[in-house]
């Protein structure tokens, strides 16, 4: 601390403070500075009694305006709702396969499609609809109950052996060890023969006598040649593709104790027009397959709805 | 320089200890209207400057029919930026970047050189409270008048004056304001849209914010702004040296002062400066130049205009008040010659600065003849990584960017580098189209996002390869953009 003095190059006082020789002038402030503070004063002042402000306990005041960011939520998904109702309400009058070849009502619902798998899809799924062990992988050419847009949605809206849904896909493989159908190594000769049409073995005497107990016991769902079928969701076995896994131990087990994979029905839990839009989105991921051709005796799919 | 002023230090030395306000009110400014030399170089930069601010975007420029023919216009809402013929993307944002440092160095390059020019000539608040000073010479008569409208009490004449100059103030900050939002989209059809009630409500948010700065800024806290808010005249006195041109008083010339008549009766001769204030009367931020450089001297050189009218008058050479450097001033008061000007400017300060200067205007250049105007970006699909089909084959998926920069659509092919057993098909095509080479045409001036899968045999390894996007048209041009093949093997399955 130096003494006031009057500095020589201006003439303007100092206030006294100094740091290493340096000193500081008692300039005055411009008034219009005064007055700008005391204009930020006055709407600090009015911005605390018009906005949530001052915090409380367990709360805040809420300001005379009623703002609040929840609010202001609320306001942007009821604009984002209005925004979208047009198209909501032409992907609720389109049917599945109306949706499929309109590129403009497509494209809006695969990305609602998106949007929805990520909240009610991925627990099972996955993010990326690879699946995992027991739930099917989506972007595949395989298909348990069939991949045309029309046969995803009716897995999606009656899912798959839900109970209480009388038109859920129903199917129900035996227990063949378990239920003492087959003997264990009865067991282990079809699991040979399986990995053999799957190209996964090379033929063996295991593998010949698996062929008789296959024929007897798995054909009449899986088909001769264990190409599946789609009626009772029974996979395709000579493909490249294992829900429950293709190695012997998986494999032994699955014809041991069955598989019972259920997925929830979604009709009765979502809206029709999500429902629409999470089948067009699962079809769009990269095995969806193209309707099959109308069988002539059928109705029209837009008159039966 | 008040230490060669006894008097004033005297009246400075009754102060000390005196309760004086913390608060200063702004001392009006009535600058003296004056013709000259740089009078008349301001009125040049002035109208200059003015004309490029209003006029640049109503330039047409044709760029055919994908573009806009505004000739500079700064597109916010798709992300491009139009000067000329150069077209600027967000990713070549650099251009501007090295603007910007351009920029930065003239000004070292001008401060060096001639000190606070910027201030005194070419800046927005410099140029526009000049213009209205003018507006006050016009509406209330010069200096004088002025002052004696400002002390006469408030009457429906001081009413009617005010009101006119404040309206004319109003008028043309509104032009001010408003004609920046041309800049950000088509000026005539905005034009149109402003008037009828139709344009976006930034447009007129806009104009209503940069109206009433023009309007505080320039009609009301004119050399406030220079002495209180711009951080500038800090910076460039920091970057003035001794061979820097600046407004000066030469004191060893002037003082001390005295009127013609005070010199004849004075017992030793005087200075040359005969204490007519006509710099102070004549400055625009109302300082006295005679007390040596300030942070409110914007060196606009009008005391310099006013001085050597006086000087003439009185018959003495011009120059009492000039541009010249600190060492001129100290070779001058020891009766030496002056440096010559070209000497003073071409130094190695100033000759590095415009090496630098150049050398960044000349890469820009050269970097704007080599840029190509198409492009392909490739991100690949990480979830999942890679999907397999029934008959064992391994699909990948790709999210391509094609990028066609040119202002016409193109059509390109996406050819596979690589993968030699693969084959490509969009996400809109069936699999069995699947081939080596797609094509895709791309609309003028876009981004186009292009879903692609990629198949390879069962028992793919993983592998590297690439994707080529070559122009189909005769102006050609290709890239590259490299990425990988998943597949289960090397992923622990």
């Amino acid at each position: 601390m130096s003494k006031p003095r009057l500095d020589d190059a201006t003439g303007v006082e100092t206030v006294g403070h100094e740091w290493d020789g340096i000193e500081e002038l008692n300039n005055p402030l411009p008034r219009w500075w005064l007055w700008s503070f005391y204009a930020c004063i006055a709407f600090a002042i009015g911005y605390v009694i018009a906005y949530p402000a001052i915090p409380l306990l367990d709360t805040a005041t809420a300001g005379t305006f009623g703002w609040s960011s929840r609010g202001d939520l609320q306001k942007e998904m009821k604009a984002e709702s209005v925004r979208t109702a047009g198209m909501m309400s032409e992907l609720s009058k389109a049917s599945i396969e109306q949706i499929a070849t309109d590129p403009r009502l497509r494209r809006a619902a695969i990305d609602g499609g998106r949007a929805a798998f990520k909240v009610n899809c991925v627990q099972c799924h996955g993010n990326g609809a690879a699946g995992s062990v027991g739930y099917p992988n989506l972007n595949d050419d395989d298909w348990l109950w069939g991949g045309d847009a029309a046969a995803i949605h009716q897995t999606l809206v009656n899912g798959i052996r839900q109970p209480g849904d009388d038109a859920t896909r129903m199917s129900m493989m035996p227990a063949f060890g378990r239920d003492g159908i087959l003997t264990a190594p009865q067991v282990q000769d079809a699991v040979s023969f399986v990995r053999v049409i799957s190209g996964n073995e090379k033929p063996s005497a295991s593998a010949q006598r698996g062929a008789a107990i296959f024929t007897a016991n798995c054909a009449v769902c899986h088909g001769a040649n264990g190409e599946g079928s789609r009626a009772v969701g029974a996979p395709k076995l000579s493909d490249a593709i294992w829900l429950y896994g293709g190695d012997r131990k998986a494999l032994t087990q699955t014809l041991t104790n069955a598989r019972y994979g259920v997925m929830p029905s979604w009709g009765n839990r979502l809206d029709p027009v999500t429902v629409k839009m999470l089948a067009t989105y699962v079809h769009s991921l990269g095995g969806g397959e193209a309707a099959p051709a109308p069988d002539p005796a059928a109705p029209p799919v837009a008159a039966a709805q | 320089m008040n230490a060669h002023d006894p008097k004033l230090s005297a009246d400075h030395a009754n102060e000390i200890g005196h309760e004086t306000s913390m608060y200063e009110k702004r001392k009006a400014v009535f600058p003296k209207a004056i013709d000259g030399a740089f009078r008349r170089f301001k009125w040049l930069v002035m109208a200059v400057c003015l004309t490029i601010y209003w006029g640049t975007p109503w330039i047409r420029w044709d760029r055919g029919p994908y573009a806009p023919d505004q000739a500079v216009l700064i597109d916010l809402a798709h992300r491009r930026f139009f000067m000329f013929n150069i077209e600027i993307w967000p990713h070549e944002f650099y251009f501007i970047a090295g603007l910007l440092i351009m920029a930065g160095i003239g000004l070292f390059l001008v401060t060096s050189v001639v000190g606070r020019a910027w201030c005194g000539y070419a800046c927005p608040q410099t140029v526009w409270t000049d213009l209205f000073q003018h507006v006050d010479r016009l509406i209330d008569g010069d200096r004088n008048a002025q002052l004696r409208l400002q002390k006469a009490p408030w009457g429906p004449a001081k009413i009617a004056r005010r009101s006119l100059k404040w309206g004319i103030y109003l008028g043309i900050s509104f032009a001010t304001g408003g004609a920046w939002i041309f800049y950000f989209a088509d000026a005539p059809t905005l034009q149109y849209e402003f008037w009828t009630g139709t344009a976006a409500p930034v447009a007129y948010a806009t104009t209503f914010v940069l109206t009433m700065t023009t309007f505080v800024l320039g009609g009301f806290l004119r050399e406030q702004v220079c002495i209180y808010m711009c951080p500038w005249p800090r910076i460039q006195t920091a970057m003035l040296d001794e061979k820097s041109l600046l407004v000066t008083y030469k004191y060893w010339r002037g003082e001390p002062r005295g009127s013609v008549k005070t010199a004849l009766k004075a017992a030793t001769p005087l200075g040359d400066c005969i204490d007519c204030l006509q710099c102070v009367a004549v400055c625009p931020t109302g300082i006295d130049i005679r007390e040596g450089p300030q942070i409110g001297c914007i060196t606009c050189a009008l005391c310099i205009d006013a001085c050597d009218k006086a000087m003439a008058d009185v018959g003495r050479p011009r120059g009492l008040i000039d541009y010249c450097t600190l060492d001129d001033a100290t070779r001058e008061q020891r009766g030496e010659e002056s440096v010559p000007i070209l000497k003073t400017i071409f130094r190695p300060r100033t000759l590095v600065y415009l090496g630098v200067w150049s050398a960044i205007g000349l890469a820009l250049l050269f970097a704007l003849g080599q840029r190509e105007r198409m492009g392909i970006s490739v991100a690949k699909d990480r979830n999942p990584e890679y999907v397999t089909l029934s008959d064992g084959s391994v699909r990948n998926a790709y999210t391509l960017k094609l990028r066609n920069m040119e202002s016409r659509p193109r059509t390109y092919r996406i050819v596979l580098r690589g993968l030699h057993n693969g084959a490509i098909y969009t996400d809109e095509m069936d699999v069995a189209a699947a081939r080596r080479e797609l094509t895709v045409e791309v609309p003028s001036d876009t981004t186009k996002p292009v879903r692609v899968y990629a198949l390879n045999p069962r028992g793919s390894a993983p592998t590297e390869f690439a994707f080529l996007l070559a122009a189909t048209d005769k102006e050609g041009g290709h890239d590259t953009s490299e990425t990988t093949f998943t597949t289960a093997q090397g992923n622990g399955q």
